[in-house]
Order: structure tokens, then C-alpha cells, then sequence
């Protein structure tokens, strides 16, 4: 599946993974630790106010700073389907892949959206539509390996299935 | 056409004449790195993909340094968890608290990491290797675990953009960090995206190895992939009797192809201060203003190696910390911190009225050892000034070098070095 329907959550630029899941709350990794702190600083209680397959629509390098994994881990544990960004900070952007999270770096057309507005998102098409505007966009998609990844589920994933095929 | 280091290093690690940048890769690794944080999360996704032994058990780094020793019972959990997985595959190179430091600062310290290797660590400051003619990278805890299975990683060949350093300083405190907060203030936090910034140029040859680590150490805070510098007499100075292997040495053609060049002049530079709350928000020492500060932190990845240490103590010495303000001061390994203490570092920082503590990244990610409470502004030595970084999400963090750090310890205000040491 690679379509994802759901409202935008709108944030700005340059959300450092500090902002996503700030390191006091690092000495956790379960998966009910991560989604309930996602976001906090950002949006006060975000993990209560979304429903399952929101979206996040964000400004330049999301998920800039820190390496962790916690941090696309946490988002999708709250039920994010997929995050939209005018361009994403490059660890994040492997983070985002290599566990199953789906992403899709759309430039200028994140200014279309706003809170609460409808979108629709299909990651493998690189497409993006505004349900409340009617408007569609088209947008770079992922080059063939990494969509490998993508539909193996996750690295993990991916990398099982390709030691055994090398036996 | 000719090729950077980088091109160089990625093509040789993947088995391949001549890359390109955009190219997706495999390359082998020399090094992959994980710590107390990242390292669990790998270690479980490793036990996912089925495989029983890491590919080896002399290129599996793991450091407990972000939380240890131990800070609180889940942190111990998951120092246990890093500690009985290193055991169980025999890893040659884990450092239990006593021998462990920053891990940034240990590895080269210790000699494992070489020129010419290719490093990936679960760390976004894994890129401080790049000083020592290395291409190193941060990746996550997937990435990692995949490393550990295959011994490889996939990477994209990054587009270069040439850092020019020009002149030498004429500021006898600027050092590393205020030329690498200049080039990020420059060039902005995502101003190096998905690229490499390889550094070069005269001002080079003014800068000792612990300010460059320095400076690779914070080409992520431009969203660099990785941060590089060509190996000169210095490094081998540094490498010489530390690292054990052998290894290659690799250097930009003359007509290697650079996305963009930039220029950062050393002689005009002054000390960089950046305020609240990204690290490119700089401004030079004297156009700081008036800002009183309530805490003062001297370490990490970014600033705990000798060079910071003896500036520290050169400015504190027979001086006290302001009555209103902590100092915090912490060596990045145990090795810099007998050193501090065959110097009289420890004395100097503990009569001025400082805290000298053991190796940890404590305070620098809000872990412990120097929380900030709400409202309280920091002064650190360290590499992110992001909202909530180093405690409560209204605190406020300024990053400066070593020099502004100690004086405005005490002054209890951001001060430039001159107003306690004059020229």
C-alpha cells in the first residue's frame, strides 16, 4: 500500500528530532513511551488530538539534529500514516525508510496546505492531492532500490530477505 | 574527470573504479558505531534479521557514553543491554565506565578509527572523523544493525561543497568551533543537505587536530553528510603510534567537481556566539550585548578535548566562577582527564569554583548532570542549541568556544576572553 488519506498537521521548518522526541524521554525505546512524548514540545498532548492516518505536512530539513531512530519510530507509533516536507534532514530521511515510515519530499507544494485540510498522498507515484481543494501535484518519487526497501515493509525486512537470496 | 576524497573513499569501499555523485552505493565498512541510546534499538533490530554473529567482531563499536554511568534504572537497562550483547559477541572494542569516554573523542584517541576508512556510526556526531581523513557518517539504529549483519550500507555519493579556509587567525581565541559556527551561520542548518563539505585552504595549516575534530563534528549541524579534510603532517602526527592497521591515505584531484565553494576568512574572524535556538542564529563576540547566563558547560563531542581543557584553565586560573552561575566542566575521556590532572586542570577548575566530572554526554542532550530549569539561560561548549535541548523546553541555550565559555563563567554574562585575559 502506498496511499495514504488522512488531515494535515501543519509545522514549520527545521523540526529537530529534539522537538520530535526530546532525549529525556530516551531512556525508553518501548513503543507507548515514544508515541505519548512525540511531539510534546511542539504540540502539547499531539499523541491525544491525532487520529490514526493524520499526516504531517512540514516545512525545510525535518528531523534535523540527532540520529535517533526514536524519532520516526515515534511518529508512526501515534498513528501518522506519512510525513510531507519541503525537504527532509538526511538522517531522518534513511530513519523514515529503513523502519517503514512513510515520507515524501514535496518542495513548494507543502505551502497549499494548512491545518486541518484534507490530503491525500501516494508515496510510490509521488503524488499529492488537496481533497477539500481539488488541486493534485506531482512530485519527485523514490529511485528503484529504495523502493526495494519500501516494499519489503523495512530494512530489516530487506535485508533478511537479500542474506538469504545470497545464502 | 577527477574525484574528491569522498568520491575516492565511497568508490574504493564499494569495489568500484570511479563513482558518481547521486549514485546509490554499497560500500563495505570499517567501523560501525553504536551507543547506549541507539544501541539497544539496533541490537533488537539485528536480533530481527535473523543473524547470529556480528560480521565482525573487531568493526563493531559500542560505547555507553550518553547516559552512563547509568543515570536512572532505564538507562541502566539499556547500558546492560549494550554490555551483555558486546560480551556475547565478543566485541573487541566496548569500554565499560572507567575506560569509556565520549565516543567521538575515544575513538581517535584510541586509534580506531584511520584515514581513508569509511565509518558509520548511529550518532549524527559520528561525522567528527572526517578530521582525520575519513569518511564518516551518522546513520540510525536500522542502518546500523544492518551494518553489523552485512558488513555493508547503502549510501548515496553526495554532491562537495569546498570549504576554504583562508588566512590565518589574528584573534588569539579563535579556535575550531568559532570556524565552523561562522560556516553554519554562513551557509544556514540545511545549508550543506544531503551533501559533503570538505574542508582545505591555508587556514587549515593554523588549526591543531582537536579543532578540526571540532569542525567535522559539527558539519552535521549543516546538514552535511559528512565533513572531511585532507591528511597533512598534523594527522599523521596524530595517527602515528594510535593506529595499529594499515591504511590508505586518499586526497581530492586537482580537477575533482565541487557543487559550490565557500570562503570563510580565519585572520577577520572574531569568537562566534550562537544564540537560541539553532546553531547558524550566530553573531561575533562583541555583538553578543548583555546576556546574563545561570549555567556554563565545557565538554562533549564538540569541545572535551585537551585543547578545550587547558583554554578553560588558562582563563579560570586564580579566577572564581561568578557566585551566580554552575560551571560544568567535562573531559571527553578518562585519557584527557589524567592528562587535566597531571596539569593542574582539575585544581585550577575546582578552585575557580567549577565541577570536574567524569566522561559522559550528560548535559549536552538534556540527559543529567546540569539540567537546565525553566527560564534558565546556558552557555555550552557543545553543538545543538535547539528548544528543550539541555532541559526544560523555555530554558535557553547559547553555544560559543572554550575561551567565551570560561570567561563568561565568570563574568556570569557572555564575555569575550579580553575582558579577563588581555591580549
Amino acid at each position: 500500500m502506498s496511499k495514504y488519506i488522512g488531515r494535515v498537521w501543519r509545522v514549520g521548518n527545521d523540526i529537530d528530532t529534539d522537538l520530535i522526541i526530546a532525549a529525556r524521554h530516551l531512556n525508553d525505546a518501548s513503543p507507548e513511551n515514544l508515541r505519548k512524548n512525540c511531539l510534546q514540545d511542539v504540540i502539547p498532548d499531539f499523541s491525544k488530538k491525532i487520529a490514526k492516518g493524520d499526516i504531517i505536512v512540514a516545512g525545510k530539513n525535518f528531523g534535523c539534529g540527532s540520529s535517533r531512530e526514536h524519532a520516526p519510530l515515534a511518529i508512526k507509533h501515534c498513528g501518522i500514516s506519512c510525513v510531507v516536507a519541503h525537504s527532509f534532514a538526511r538522517i531522518f530521511y534513511r530513519n523514515a525508510i529503513n523502519i517503514g515510515l512513510p515520507i515524501i519530499t514535496a518542495g513548494n507544494v507543502i505551502e497549499a496546505f494548512q491545518d486541518g485540510d484534507r490530503i491525500e498522498v501516494d508515496v510510490n507515484q509521488g503524488f499529492i492531492r488537496h481533497l477539500d481543494k481539488g488541486q493534485e501535484y506531482q512530485t519527485e518519487t523514490f529511485p528503484p532500490f529504495i523502493q526495494e526497501i519500501i516494499a519489503a515493509g523495512n530494512l530489516a525486512n530487506y535485508v533478511q530477505w537479500r542474506m538469504k537470496a545470497n545464502g | 574527470m577527477g574525484m574528491t576524497i569522498t568520491e575516492k573513499i565511497l568508490a574504493a569501499h564499494a569495489g568500484l573504479e570511479e563513482v558518481k555523485t547521486g549514485e546509490l552505493i554499497n560500500a563495505k565498512v570499517d567501523i560501525a558505531l553504536g551507543n547506549d541510546i541507539t544501541g539497544p534499538v539496533a541490537i533488537k533490530e539485528f536480533q530481527k534479521m535473523g543473524v547470529k554473529k556480528v560480521f565482525d567482531p573487531d568493526k563493531v563499536v559500542m560505547i555507553p557514553d550518553h547516559f552512563s554511568p547509568a543515570k536512572d534504572i532505564k538507562s541502566a537497562e539499556q547500558c546492560k543491554n549494550l554490555r551483555d550483547f558486546a560480551r556475547s559477541q565478543e566485541l573487541t572494542h566496548y569500554y565499560e565506565v572507567g575506560q569509556m569516554g565520549i565516543e567521538h573523542c575515544l575513538l581517535p584517541e584510541l586509534g580506531i578509527v584511520a584515514p581513508g576508512d569509511l565509518v558509520i556510526g548511529a550518532d549524527s556526531h559520528t561525522v567528527t572523523y572526517g578530521a582525520l581523513g575519513a569518511f564518516a557518517t551518522g546513520v540510525g539504529s536500522t542502518d546500523l544493525a544492518a551494518a553489523m549483519a552485512t558488513g555493508e550500507v547503502w549510501l548515496r555519493v553526495p554532491e562537495t561543497i569546498k570549504v576554504n579556509l583562508a588566512g590565518k587567525p589574528s584573534n588569539p581565541w579563535v579556535v575550531g568551533k568559532d570556524v565552523i559556527l561562522a560556516l553554519i551561520g554562513k551557509i544556514g542548518v540545511d545549508g550543506a543537505l544531503y551533501q559533503s563539505l570538505e574542508f582545505g585552504g591555508e587556514g587549515l595549516d593554523y588549526l591543531n587536530m582537536d579543532s578540526r575534530f571540532t569542525i567535522a563534528n559539527m558539519a552535521v549541524e549543516a546538514g552535511a553528510k559528512n565533513g572531511i579534510m585532507p591528511v597533512d603532517e598534523k594527522t599523521r602526527a596524530y595517527v602515528e603510534g594510535r593506529v595499529k592497521k594499515p591504511y590508505q591515505v586518499y586526497a581530492s584531484d586537482s580537477d575533482a567537481v565541487y557543487s559550490n565553494e565557500v570562503e570563510i576568512n580565519l585572520t577577520t574572524l572574531k569568537p562566534q556566539v550562537a544564540f537560541p535556538h539553532l546553531p547558524s542564529n550566530t553573531r561575533s563576540i562583541d555583538e553578543v550585548g548583555m546576556v546574563p547566563i545561570d549555567q556554563v558547560v565545557i565538554g562533549s563531542c564538540t569541545n572535551g578535548r585537551m585543547e578545550d581543557m587547558r583554554i578553560a584553565a588558562q582563563i579560570l586560573k586564580g579566577k572564581k566562577v561568578h557566585p551566580y552561575l554552575r560551571l560544568i566542566v567535562i573531559p571527553g575521556t578518562q585519557g584527557i582527564y589524567q592528562q587535566c590532572i597531571r596539569e593542574g586542570i582539575v585544581d585550577i577548575i575546582i578552585e575557580a569554583g567549577g565541577v570536574f566530572s567524569t566522561p559522559t554526554c550528560g548535559p549536552c542532550l538534556g540527559g543529567y548532570m546540569g539540567i537546565l530549569a525553566k527560564g534558565e539561560k546556558a552557555l555550552a561548549t557543545t553543538n545543538r542549541n535547539f528548544v528543550g535541548r539541555m532541559g526544560h523546553p523555555e530554558s535557553e541555550i547559547y553555544l560559543s568556544n572554550p575561551a567565551v565559555a570560561a570567561a563568561s563563567a565568570i563574568k556570569g554574562r557572555i564575555t569575550a576572553p579580553e575582558e579577563i585575559i588581555g591580549n
